[in-house]
Protein backbone atom coordinates (compact mmCIF):
# COMPACT_ATOMS: atom_id res chain seq x y z
CA UNK A 1 0.00 0.00 0.00
CA UNK A 2 0.89 3.85 -0.65
CA UNK A 3 3.08 4.84 2.12
CA UNK A 4 1.76 8.15 1.97
CA UNK A 5 -2.09 7.20 2.22
CA UNK A 6 -1.21 5.10 5.05
CA UNK A 7 0.78 7.11 7.04
CA UNK A 8 -1.58 9.95 6.33
CA UNK A 9 -4.56 7.24 7.97
CA UNK A 10 -2.74 6.64 11.04
CA UNK A 11 -1.49 9.98 12.09
CA UNK A 12 -4.49 12.67 11.39
CA UNK A 13 -3.96 16.26 12.98
CA UNK A 14 -7.10 18.08 13.08
CA UNK A 15 -7.54 21.96 13.07
CA UNK A 16 -11.05 23.21 14.23
CA UNK A 17 -12.40 25.79 12.61
CA UNK A 18 -15.87 27.54 14.03
CA UNK A 19 -17.83 28.73 11.56
CA UNK A 20 -20.62 29.80 13.26
CA UNK A 21 -21.37 27.50 15.68
CA UNK A 22 -23.39 27.54 18.33
CA UNK A 23 -20.79 25.74 20.58
CA UNK A 24 -22.88 22.60 21.19
CA UNK A 25 -21.38 20.77 18.22
CA UNK A 26 -17.70 22.30 19.67
CA UNK A 27 -18.30 20.85 23.23
CA UNK A 28 -18.96 16.98 21.36
CA UNK A 29 -15.79 17.50 19.76
CA UNK A 30 -14.12 18.22 22.41
CA UNK A 31 -16.09 14.87 24.09
CA UNK A 32 -13.73 13.24 21.47
CA UNK A 33 -10.84 13.70 23.73
CA UNK A 34 -11.98 12.93 27.02
CA UNK A 35 -11.13 9.13 28.06
CA UNK A 36 -14.38 7.55 27.30
CA UNK A 37 -13.27 7.84 23.41
CA UNK A 38 -9.95 9.25 23.39
CA UNK A 39 -8.88 9.64 19.94
CA UNK A 40 -5.45 9.68 20.34
CA UNK A 41 -5.44 5.74 20.03
CA UNK A 42 -5.29 6.07 16.64
CA UNK A 43 -2.97 8.89 16.25
CA UNK A 44 -5.49 12.09 15.99
CA UNK A 45 -4.48 15.55 17.90
CA UNK A 46 -5.50 18.53 17.65
CA UNK A 47 -2.98 21.41 16.24
CA UNK A 48 -2.95 25.08 16.43
CA UNK A 49 -2.12 26.18 12.86
CA UNK A 50 -3.66 25.25 9.68
CA UNK A 51 -0.57 24.60 8.24
CA UNK A 52 0.14 21.29 10.13
CA UNK A 53 -3.81 19.84 9.63
CA UNK A 54 -4.49 16.72 7.32
CA UNK A 55 -8.46 17.61 8.45
CA UNK A 56 -10.22 20.99 8.78
CA UNK A 57 -13.37 20.19 11.52
CA UNK A 58 -16.03 22.54 10.21
CA UNK A 59 -18.74 23.57 12.73
CA UNK A 60 -21.36 25.78 12.32
CA UNK A 61 -23.58 27.26 9.65
CA UNK A 62 -20.91 29.34 7.14
CA UNK A 63 -21.87 33.06 7.73
CA UNK A 64 -21.27 35.61 4.82
CA UNK A 65 -18.88 36.90 7.09
CA UNK A 66 -16.76 33.82 7.59
CA UNK A 67 -16.78 32.05 4.36
CA UNK A 68 -13.73 34.10 2.72
CA UNK A 69 -11.88 33.19 5.70
CA UNK A 70 -12.62 29.54 5.76
CA UNK A 71 -11.49 29.47 1.87
CA UNK A 72 -7.97 30.98 3.10
CA UNK A 73 -8.03 28.37 6.17
CA UNK A 74 -8.16 25.75 3.51
CA UNK A 75 -6.30 27.23 0.97
CA UNK A 76 -3.05 27.41 3.77
CA UNK A 77 -3.31 23.91 5.12
CA UNK A 78 -0.79 21.75 3.06
CA UNK A 79 -2.50 19.16 0.83
CA UNK A 80 -3.72 16.10 0.58
CA UNK A 81 -6.16 17.78 3.28
CA UNK A 82 -9.50 16.30 4.59
CA UNK A 83 -12.72 18.74 5.90
CA UNK A 84 -15.32 17.41 7.77
CA UNK A 85 -18.30 19.15 8.06
CA UNK A 86 -19.70 18.73 11.71
CA UNK A 87 -23.57 18.65 12.66
CA UNK A 88 -26.10 20.02 10.50
CA UNK A 89 -25.93 23.44 10.10
CA UNK A 90 -22.20 22.97 8.28
CA UNK A 91 -24.43 20.37 6.57
CA UNK A 92 -27.25 22.08 4.70
CA UNK A 93 -27.59 25.03 7.27
CA UNK A 94 -29.71 23.56 9.93
CA UNK A 95 -32.57 25.64 11.30
CA UNK A 96 -30.01 29.13 9.83
CA UNK A 97 -31.34 28.21 6.38
CA UNK A 98 -32.13 31.11 4.60
CA UNK A 99 -31.50 33.64 7.47
CA UNK A 100 -30.31 36.99 6.58
CA UNK A 101 -26.63 36.17 7.66
CA UNK A 102 -25.84 32.55 6.30
CA UNK A 103 -23.85 32.01 3.34
CA UNK A 104 -23.55 29.07 1.07
CA UNK A 105 -23.39 25.12 2.42
CA UNK A 106 -19.69 24.67 3.84
CA UNK A 107 -19.39 21.95 0.61
CA UNK A 108 -20.05 24.42 -1.59
CA UNK A 109 -17.66 26.85 -0.07
CA UNK A 110 -14.75 24.58 -0.28
CA UNK A 111 -15.86 23.39 -3.57
CA UNK A 112 -15.32 27.47 -4.82
CA UNK A 113 -11.72 26.65 -4.56
CA UNK A 114 -10.92 22.88 -4.66
CA UNK A 115 -13.57 21.20 -6.93
CA UNK A 116 -11.82 18.17 -5.99
CA UNK A 117 -11.88 18.28 -1.97
CA UNK A 118 -12.36 15.11 0.16
CA UNK A 119 -15.33 15.79 2.00
CA UNK A 120 -16.97 14.03 4.57
CA UNK A 121 -20.28 14.79 6.07
CA UNK A 122 -21.75 14.17 9.96
CA UNK A 123 -25.39 15.29 10.50
CA UNK A 124 -26.82 16.01 13.72
CA UNK A 125 -27.41 18.43 16.36
CA UNK A 126 -25.02 18.24 17.82
CA UNK A 127 -23.81 14.92 16.11
CA UNK A 128 -22.45 12.16 18.76
CA UNK A 129 -19.23 11.02 19.00
CA UNK A 130 -19.80 7.99 17.97
CA UNK A 131 -20.35 9.50 14.55
CA UNK A 132 -17.57 11.81 14.18
CA UNK A 133 -15.62 8.43 14.83
CA UNK A 134 -17.78 6.72 12.12
CA UNK A 135 -16.73 9.81 9.84
CA UNK A 136 -12.99 9.36 10.23
CA UNK A 137 -13.19 5.54 9.59
CA UNK A 138 -15.37 6.43 6.09
CA UNK A 139 -12.37 9.11 5.28
CA UNK A 140 -9.85 6.09 5.96
CA UNK A 141 -12.01 3.87 3.22
CA UNK A 142 -12.16 6.89 1.12
CA UNK A 143 -8.31 7.85 1.41
CA UNK A 144 -7.92 3.53 0.50
CA UNK A 145 -9.63 4.27 -2.59
CA UNK A 146 -7.92 7.01 -3.64
CA UNK A 147 -4.20 5.47 -3.06
CA UNK A 148 -5.34 2.22 -5.01
CA UNK A 149 -6.49 5.02 -7.84
CA UNK A 150 -3.69 6.81 -7.64
CA UNK A 151 -1.24 5.73 -10.57
CA UNK A 152 1.46 3.68 -10.00
CA UNK A 153 5.01 5.09 -10.97
CA UNK A 154 6.08 3.36 -14.23
CA UNK A 155 9.62 3.44 -15.33
CA UNK A 156 9.99 4.97 -18.74
CA UNK A 157 10.26 3.08 -21.67
CA UNK A 158 13.44 2.65 -23.34
CA UNK A 159 14.16 4.25 -26.84
CA UNK A 160 14.25 1.58 -29.37
CA UNK A 161 17.66 1.08 -31.19
CA UNK A 162 17.65 0.64 -34.29
CA UNK A 163 19.22 -2.49 -35.87
CA UNK A 164 19.17 -4.13 -32.42
CA UNK B 1 39.90 9.39 15.39
CA UNK B 2 40.25 8.99 12.04
CA UNK B 3 37.76 10.64 9.80
CA UNK B 4 36.18 7.26 8.59
CA UNK B 5 36.00 6.44 12.05
CA UNK B 6 33.95 10.18 12.59
CA UNK B 7 31.60 9.41 10.14
CA UNK B 8 30.23 6.06 11.40
CA UNK B 9 29.84 7.87 14.99
CA UNK B 10 28.02 10.49 13.54
CA UNK B 11 25.59 8.40 11.42
CA UNK B 12 25.41 5.71 13.67
CA UNK B 13 24.83 7.89 16.32
CA UNK B 14 22.53 10.32 14.83
CA UNK B 15 20.19 7.51 14.54
CA UNK B 16 20.38 5.45 17.05
CA UNK B 17 19.64 8.65 19.17
CA UNK B 18 16.82 9.10 16.56
CA UNK B 19 15.12 6.18 16.81
CA UNK B 20 15.96 6.28 20.97
CA UNK B 21 13.97 9.81 20.34
CA UNK B 22 11.20 8.04 19.02
CA UNK B 23 10.35 5.75 21.76
CA UNK B 24 10.69 8.90 24.38
CA UNK B 25 8.25 10.62 22.74
CA UNK B 26 6.27 7.77 23.03
CA UNK B 27 6.74 7.04 26.62
CA UNK B 28 6.17 10.99 27.11
CA UNK B 29 2.76 10.84 25.25
CA UNK B 30 1.40 7.25 26.72
CA UNK B 31 2.55 8.88 30.41
CA UNK B 32 0.63 12.06 29.86
CA UNK B 33 -2.08 9.77 28.49
CA UNK B 34 -2.34 7.54 31.56
CA UNK B 35 -1.96 10.66 34.00
CA UNK B 36 -5.26 11.94 32.66
CA UNK B 37 -6.73 8.30 32.61
CA UNK B 38 -6.79 7.95 28.67
CA UNK B 39 -5.16 4.94 26.81
CA UNK B 40 -2.75 6.81 25.13
CA UNK B 41 -1.28 5.98 21.26
CA UNK B 42 0.19 3.10 19.91
CA UNK B 43 4.14 2.81 20.38
CA UNK B 44 5.21 3.84 16.51
CA UNK B 45 2.97 7.26 16.84
CA UNK B 46 5.79 9.60 16.52
CA UNK B 47 7.70 7.72 13.51
CA UNK B 48 4.29 7.76 11.87
CA UNK B 49 3.49 11.58 12.38
CA UNK B 50 7.43 11.62 10.89
CA UNK B 51 6.39 9.49 7.67
CA UNK B 52 2.90 11.40 7.26
CA UNK B 53 4.75 14.58 7.51
CA UNK B 54 7.25 13.86 4.58
CA UNK B 55 5.00 12.94 2.31
CA UNK B 56 2.94 16.07 2.74
CA UNK B 57 2.68 19.52 0.90
CA UNK B 58 5.40 21.97 1.79
CA UNK B 59 3.62 25.63 1.72
CA UNK B 60 5.91 28.59 1.23
CA UNK B 61 4.33 31.68 2.69
CA UNK B 62 4.51 34.47 0.32
CA UNK B 63 6.02 36.91 2.85
CA UNK B 64 8.61 34.38 4.27
CA UNK B 65 12.48 34.67 2.70
CA UNK B 66 12.70 31.51 1.40
CA UNK B 67 16.02 30.18 1.93
CA UNK B 68 16.45 31.12 5.61
CA UNK B 69 12.80 29.09 6.25
CA UNK B 70 13.87 26.15 4.67
CA UNK B 71 17.48 25.61 6.22
CA UNK B 72 17.08 26.81 9.77
CA UNK B 73 15.43 23.21 10.42
CA UNK B 74 18.47 21.45 8.62
CA UNK B 75 21.06 23.42 10.56
CA UNK B 76 18.90 22.97 14.08
CA UNK B 77 19.39 19.29 13.59
CA UNK B 78 22.82 19.01 12.01
CA UNK B 79 23.68 20.80 15.50
CA UNK B 80 21.56 18.33 17.39
CA UNK B 81 23.53 15.32 15.80
CA UNK B 82 26.78 16.70 16.37
CA UNK B 83 25.83 17.30 19.79
CA UNK B 84 24.58 13.84 20.59
CA UNK B 85 27.44 12.23 18.04
CA UNK B 86 29.66 13.86 20.85
CA UNK B 87 27.97 12.74 23.75
CA UNK B 88 27.66 8.80 22.93
CA UNK B 89 31.38 8.80 21.94
CA UNK B 90 32.66 10.67 25.15
CA UNK B 91 30.74 8.44 27.23
CA UNK B 92 31.62 5.04 25.41
CA UNK B 93 34.89 5.71 24.87
CA UNK B 94 36.52 7.72 27.99
CA UNK B 95 39.86 8.61 26.23
CA UNK B 96 39.05 10.26 23.25
CA UNK B 97 37.77 13.89 23.41
CA UNK B 98 39.45 17.48 24.02
CA UNK B 99 39.86 20.08 25.95
CA UNK B 100 36.73 22.34 26.64
CA UNK B 101 34.32 19.39 24.78
CA UNK B 102 31.59 20.07 27.37
CA UNK B 103 31.53 23.72 26.41
CA UNK B 104 31.41 22.21 22.76
CA UNK B 105 28.67 20.44 23.78
CA UNK B 106 26.58 23.12 25.60
CA UNK B 107 26.82 25.37 22.61
CA UNK B 108 25.91 22.80 19.87
CA UNK B 109 22.59 21.59 22.46
CA UNK B 110 22.25 25.95 21.76
CA UNK B 111 22.20 25.51 17.71
CA UNK B 112 18.78 24.05 17.83
CA UNK B 113 16.88 27.01 19.88
CA UNK B 114 18.87 29.70 18.02
CA UNK B 115 18.19 27.86 14.38
CA UNK B 116 13.78 28.11 15.36
CA UNK B 117 14.41 31.43 16.17
CA UNK B 118 15.92 32.59 13.10
CA UNK B 119 12.99 30.20 10.87
CA UNK B 120 10.56 31.83 12.80
CA UNK B 121 11.71 35.33 12.24
CA UNK B 122 11.99 34.44 8.18
CA UNK B 123 8.71 33.21 8.25
CA UNK B 124 6.88 36.25 8.05
CA UNK B 125 4.44 35.67 10.50
CA UNK B 126 2.95 37.74 13.86
CA UNK B 127 2.74 34.26 15.67
CA UNK B 128 5.85 32.97 14.84
CA UNK B 129 7.63 36.30 15.19
CA UNK B 130 5.79 36.50 18.83
CA UNK B 131 7.14 32.66 19.84
CA UNK B 132 10.67 33.71 18.59
CA UNK B 133 10.84 36.54 20.87
CA UNK B 134 9.70 34.30 23.75
CA UNK B 135 12.28 32.00 22.46
CA UNK B 136 14.89 34.48 22.91
CA UNK B 137 14.33 35.44 25.82
CA UNK B 138 13.81 31.61 27.39
CA UNK B 139 17.19 31.25 25.58
CA UNK B 140 19.13 34.17 27.82
CA UNK B 141 17.00 33.11 31.13
CA UNK B 142 18.22 29.31 31.23
CA UNK B 143 21.66 29.02 30.00
CA UNK B 144 22.94 31.17 32.83
CA UNK B 145 21.92 28.55 35.43
CA UNK B 146 22.63 25.63 33.33
CA UNK B 147 26.04 26.76 32.91
CA UNK B 148 26.62 27.40 36.69
CA UNK B 149 25.21 23.55 37.38
CA UNK B 150 27.64 22.17 35.11
CA UNK B 151 30.70 24.12 36.63
CA UNK B 152 29.56 22.28 40.10
CA UNK B 153 29.76 19.16 38.49
CA UNK B 154 33.39 20.33 36.93
CA UNK B 155 34.39 20.80 40.31
CA UNK B 156 33.29 17.65 41.83
CA UNK B 157 35.20 15.54 39.16
CA UNK B 158 38.84 17.19 39.76
CA UNK B 159 38.02 20.39 37.71
CA UNK B 160 38.42 19.39 33.97
CA UNK B 161 36.45 20.82 30.75
CA UNK B 162 36.24 17.59 29.88
CA UNK B 163 33.43 14.99 29.27
CA UNK B 164 35.69 11.78 29.36
CA UNK B 165 36.73 13.33 33.21
CA UNK B 166 33.71 14.36 33.81
CA UNK B 167 32.28 10.37 33.54
CA UNK B 168 35.71 8.49 34.20
CA UNK B 169 36.28 10.99 37.82
CA UNK B 170 32.03 9.65 38.59
CA UNK B 171 32.68 6.07 37.26
CA UNK B 172 35.90 5.29 39.59
CA UNK B 173 34.75 7.49 42.69
CA UNK B 174 31.27 8.38 43.74
CA UNK B 175 28.60 10.01 40.88
CA UNK B 176 28.34 14.29 41.57
CA UNK B 177 24.65 13.58 42.40
CA UNK B 178 25.77 11.61 45.89
CA UNK B 179 26.44 15.26 47.51
CA UNK B 180 24.78 17.89 48.95
CA UNK B 181 25.52 20.58 45.94
CA UNK B 182 25.26 17.95 43.51
CA UNK B 183 21.83 17.51 43.91
CA UNK B 184 21.16 20.91 43.98
CA UNK B 185 22.51 21.70 40.50
CA UNK B 186 21.13 18.49 39.26
CA UNK B 187 17.43 20.18 39.85
CA UNK B 188 18.74 23.17 37.97
CA UNK B 189 19.69 21.67 35.43
CA UNK B 190 16.26 19.33 35.33
CA UNK B 191 14.37 22.68 35.02
CA UNK B 192 16.78 24.10 32.23
CA UNK B 193 16.54 21.10 30.54
CA UNK B 194 12.63 21.43 30.82
CA UNK B 195 13.11 24.70 29.58
CA UNK B 196 15.34 23.61 26.76
CA UNK B 197 13.44 20.97 25.56
CA UNK B 198 10.16 23.76 25.78
CA UNK B 199 7.42 21.55 27.65
CA UNK B 200 5.20 23.02 30.03
CA UNK B 201 5.77 24.87 32.06
CA UNK B 202 8.20 26.57 29.83
CA UNK B 203 6.65 26.63 26.29
CA UNK B 204 5.19 29.99 25.80
CA UNK B 205 7.31 30.03 22.75
CA UNK B 206 5.02 27.89 21.10
CA UNK B 207 2.02 28.36 23.39
CA UNK B 208 -1.11 26.52 21.01
CA UNK B 209 -3.77 27.74 22.63
CA UNK B 210 -2.04 31.75 22.76
CA UNK B 211 -0.06 32.08 19.53
CA UNK B 212 -1.50 29.11 17.44
CA UNK B 213 2.14 27.02 16.94
CA UNK B 214 4.08 29.94 17.53
CA UNK B 215 7.86 29.21 16.26
CA UNK B 216 6.52 26.62 14.00
CA UNK B 217 3.40 27.83 12.91
CA UNK B 218 4.16 28.67 9.56
CA UNK B 219 5.87 25.33 9.00
CA UNK B 220 4.33 22.19 7.22
CA UNK B 221 5.47 18.70 5.37
CA UNK B 222 8.97 17.74 5.57
CA UNK B 223 10.25 20.86 7.30
CA UNK B 224 8.31 20.45 9.86
CA UNK B 225 9.02 16.68 10.56
CA UNK B 226 12.78 17.71 10.45
CA UNK B 227 11.93 20.11 13.28
CA UNK B 228 10.02 17.30 14.78
CA UNK B 229 12.74 14.57 14.57
CA UNK B 230 14.95 17.26 16.30
CA UNK B 231 12.84 17.67 19.13
CA UNK B 232 12.67 13.65 19.34
CA UNK B 233 16.21 14.15 19.25
CA UNK B 234 16.49 16.13 21.87
CA UNK B 235 13.95 14.41 24.29
CA UNK B 236 16.82 11.57 24.09
CA UNK B 237 19.77 13.78 23.88
CA UNK B 238 19.07 16.10 27.49
CA UNK B 239 18.49 13.31 29.86
CA UNK B 240 21.79 11.55 28.47
CA UNK B 241 23.27 15.02 29.18
CA UNK B 242 21.82 15.11 32.40
CA UNK B 243 22.77 11.04 33.27
CA UNK B 244 26.61 12.11 31.91
CA UNK B 245 27.02 14.94 34.08
CA UNK B 246 24.96 14.56 36.89
CA UNK B 247 24.41 11.09 37.48
CA UNK B 248 28.05 8.83 36.46
CA UNK B 249 27.55 8.26 32.57
CA UNK B 250 25.79 6.25 29.59
CA UNK B 251 27.44 2.43 29.22
CA UNK B 252 26.33 0.04 27.09
CA UNK B 253 28.69 -3.12 27.91
CA UNK B 254 26.74 -5.29 30.86
CA UNK B 255 24.89 -4.51 33.95
CA UNK B 256 26.14 -0.73 33.86
CA UNK B 257 23.19 -0.95 30.23
CA UNK B 258 20.21 -1.68 32.70
CA UNK B 259 21.23 0.82 35.21
CA UNK B 260 21.68 3.00 32.35
CA UNK B 261 18.24 2.61 31.13
CA UNK B 262 16.62 2.90 34.60
CA UNK B 263 17.92 6.73 34.84
CA UNK B 264 17.00 7.51 31.62
CA UNK B 265 13.46 6.30 31.88
CA UNK B 266 13.30 7.92 35.41
CA UNK B 267 14.69 11.06 33.90
CA UNK B 268 12.13 11.04 31.09
CA UNK B 269 9.07 10.50 33.23
CA UNK B 270 9.94 13.13 36.25
CA UNK B 271 10.07 15.44 32.74
CA UNK B 272 6.81 14.56 31.53
CA UNK B 273 4.92 14.59 35.35
CA UNK B 274 6.66 18.57 35.57
CA UNK B 275 4.83 18.71 32.24
CA UNK B 276 1.75 17.50 32.96
CA UNK B 277 1.23 18.86 36.70
CA UNK B 278 1.88 22.42 36.14
CA UNK B 279 0.54 25.42 34.03
CA UNK B 280 2.01 27.65 31.94
CA UNK B 281 4.22 30.58 32.92
CA UNK B 282 4.35 33.73 31.91
CA UNK B 283 7.94 34.88 29.88
CA UNK B 284 8.60 37.56 32.55
CA UNK B 285 7.57 34.93 34.93
CA UNK B 286 9.63 32.48 33.72
CA UNK B 287 12.54 34.77 33.32
CA UNK B 288 12.23 35.88 37.15
CA UNK B 289 12.25 32.45 37.86
CA UNK B 290 15.60 31.38 36.22
CA UNK B 291 17.61 34.26 37.47
CA UNK B 292 15.97 35.44 40.14
CA UNK B 293 15.07 31.61 41.97
CA UNK B 294 17.27 28.98 40.27
CA UNK B 295 20.82 31.26 39.39
CA UNK B 296 20.99 31.85 43.41
CA UNK B 297 20.63 28.26 44.24
CA UNK B 298 23.08 27.19 41.49
CA UNK B 299 25.32 29.62 42.82
CA UNK B 300 24.78 28.29 46.10
CA UNK B 301 25.43 24.90 44.95
CA UNK B 302 29.08 26.23 43.12
CA UNK B 303 30.07 28.13 46.92
CA UNK B 304 28.82 24.51 48.52
CA UNK B 305 31.22 22.97 45.86
CA UNK B 306 34.20 24.77 46.42
CA UNK B 307 34.26 24.59 49.49
CA UNK B 308 33.81 21.06 49.92
CA UNK B 309 36.63 20.71 47.40
CA UNK B 310 38.79 23.11 49.42
CA UNK B 311 38.84 20.84 52.73
CA UNK B 312 38.23 18.00 51.48
CA UNK B 313 34.64 17.12 52.32
CA UNK B 314 32.99 14.71 49.68
CA UNK B 315 29.55 15.09 50.75
CA UNK B 316 28.87 18.98 50.26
Amino acid sequence: MNWKFWSLKKSLFVYHVNAGACNNCDIEILELLTPAYDVERFGIILVGSPRHADVLLVTGVCTRQVKKRLQELYLQTAKPCVVMCIGACALAQGIFAEAYHVGPCVDEVIREVDPNAIIAYVPGCPPKPEAMIMAVVKTWQKLDELAAAEPKPVAPALPEVAGA
Amino acid sequence: MAVGKMVFALILGSIGTLVLGFLAKWVDRKVTARVQWRVGPPWYQPAVDCIKLMGKETVMPAVAQGTGFLITPLVGMAGACVAVTMLWVMNLELGVGFVGDAIVVMYMFAIPALTTILGAAASGNPHASLGASREMKLLLSYELPLTIALLVAIIHTGGSFRIGQIVGAQQEGSMVFMSISGVLAFLVALLCVQAKLGLIPFDMAEAECEIMAGVYTEYSGPPLAVIFMTRFMLLAALPIFLITIFLGGVQLTGWPVLASLIKFVIILVLITLIRNTNPRLRIDQSLRFFWYMLTPVALLALGLALIGRQYGVGWL
